[in-house]
């Protein structure tokens, strides 16, 4: 049986595997209409907001990974942008990717 | 003996037992094939149809590449066979990289569902061998995602190599060319927004969409060394 403590849990230091959090913007290119932000925009005038331009819309994913290191952690999450979230003939990403809070669990149930 | 077709299905797709009928009517043989189906081995040609593919979760057609099916049709693709992708099915060839571009939401943000003029631009692939360019077709279209896009580079090569297949009479949705429907470059591998199937019987309001069905079945049975099948175009 694995004795736990306070002290010990710290899946950051604790093996060879770190957990990261990465968040990965997609957006369309500029260039390619977006009538989704365009029609949004359309719409903040009867609320009230005027002067609000080049309302874009997009999409955002979070997950979590383990890797050895940072620049691992977002090599792995910039290929799965470019290969699964984003379509670059019409869609650009941006990566984010840091070291998740000590204590975190590195699964998300 | 009949040209034998996989209709793919996977998971939301919807449009199905429409293209098997029409198929059948032609005088082909067309079985459903699930998508888990990893090899097309026995069949001539293949047709993905419309609907939802995987929920159109991610982008429409995004999922459908990780199918096993998909490498099957990818596979006949690179031996020749016939295959087409009606609207979903246009979306999926896109994402899997069997058809260049891509298919972004109508100009508008709507949802059209209506009858349009189509012009057949090319003669010269499994959907619209022996059609004269200039064919005007009434073919229903049904989408939310059919506005074609592509770098100035692959519309250059699509135009240049005539592999435009068809286009909308009006500008429907955005369409990048007014394009419906391309090829790839070895024209057996056809991407087509408008529904074929969907004016393929005179209680639907129009039977144009079997001229290019009628050709595609043409294809598939000079692939298969079969004759002709009845309704299918002489050649």
């Amino acid at each position: 049986m694995r004795r736990v403590s306070g002290d010990d849990v710290d899946p950051g230091a604790a093996g060879p595997s770190r957990g990261f959090d990465a968040l990965v913007e997609v957006r369309l290119r500029p260039g390619i209409a977006d009538p989704e932000g365009a029609t949004i925009e359309r719409a903040l005038p009867a609320l009230g907001f005027t002067g609000i331009t080049g309302v874009r819309a997009g999409k955002s994913f979070r997950f979590h990974l383990d890797a050895p290191d940072e620049e691992t952690a977002s090599a792995e999450a910039a290929s799965v942008a470019d290969r699964l979230l984003a379509n670059p003939v019409i869609e650009e990403c941006a990566v984010t990717v840091a070291p998740s809070p000590a204590g975190r669990a590195r699964t998300p149930t | 003996m009949p040209p034998r077709i996989a209709v793919v299905v996977y998971p939301g797709t919807n449009c199905e037992h429409d293209v098997v009928r029409a198929m059948e009517r032609l005088g082909a043989s067309a079985d459903l094939v699930w998508h888990g189906t990893s090899s097309l081995a026995g069949y001539d040609a293949a047709v993905l149809p419309g609907g939802f593919a995987h929920g159109d979760y991610l982008r429409p057609g995004a999922l459908a590449r990780f199918s096993p099916v998909t490498a099957a049709v990818a596979e006949l693709a690179a031996a020749g066979g016939p295959v087409v992708g009606i609207c979903n099915g246009f979306q999926v060839l896109t994402e899997a990289g069997l058809l260049p571009g891509a298919l972004q939401k109508n100009r508008g943000l709507r949802f059209i569902c209506e009858t349009v003029d189509v012009e057949v631009s090319s003669g010269d692939s499994v959907l619209t061998a022996g059609i004269a360019p200039g064919t005007r077709l009434r073919i229903p279209i049904n989408h939310f995602e059919g506005n074609y896009t592509c770098d100035h580079e692959t519309l250059a090569g699509l135009r240049a190599e005539d592999r435009v297949i068809a286009r909308y009479v009006d500008d429907v949705n955005g369409s990048t060319d007014r394009i419906a429907g391309i090829c790839n470059p070895g024209r057996n591998v056809v991407g087509l927004m408008p529904h074929p199937e969907r004016a393929s019987d005179p209680l639907l309001g129009s039977e144009d969409g079997n001229a290019l069905l009628g050709a595609f079945l043409g294809a598939a049975t000079r692939v298969s060394g079969g004759s002709s099948p009845a309704g299918g175009p002489a050649r």
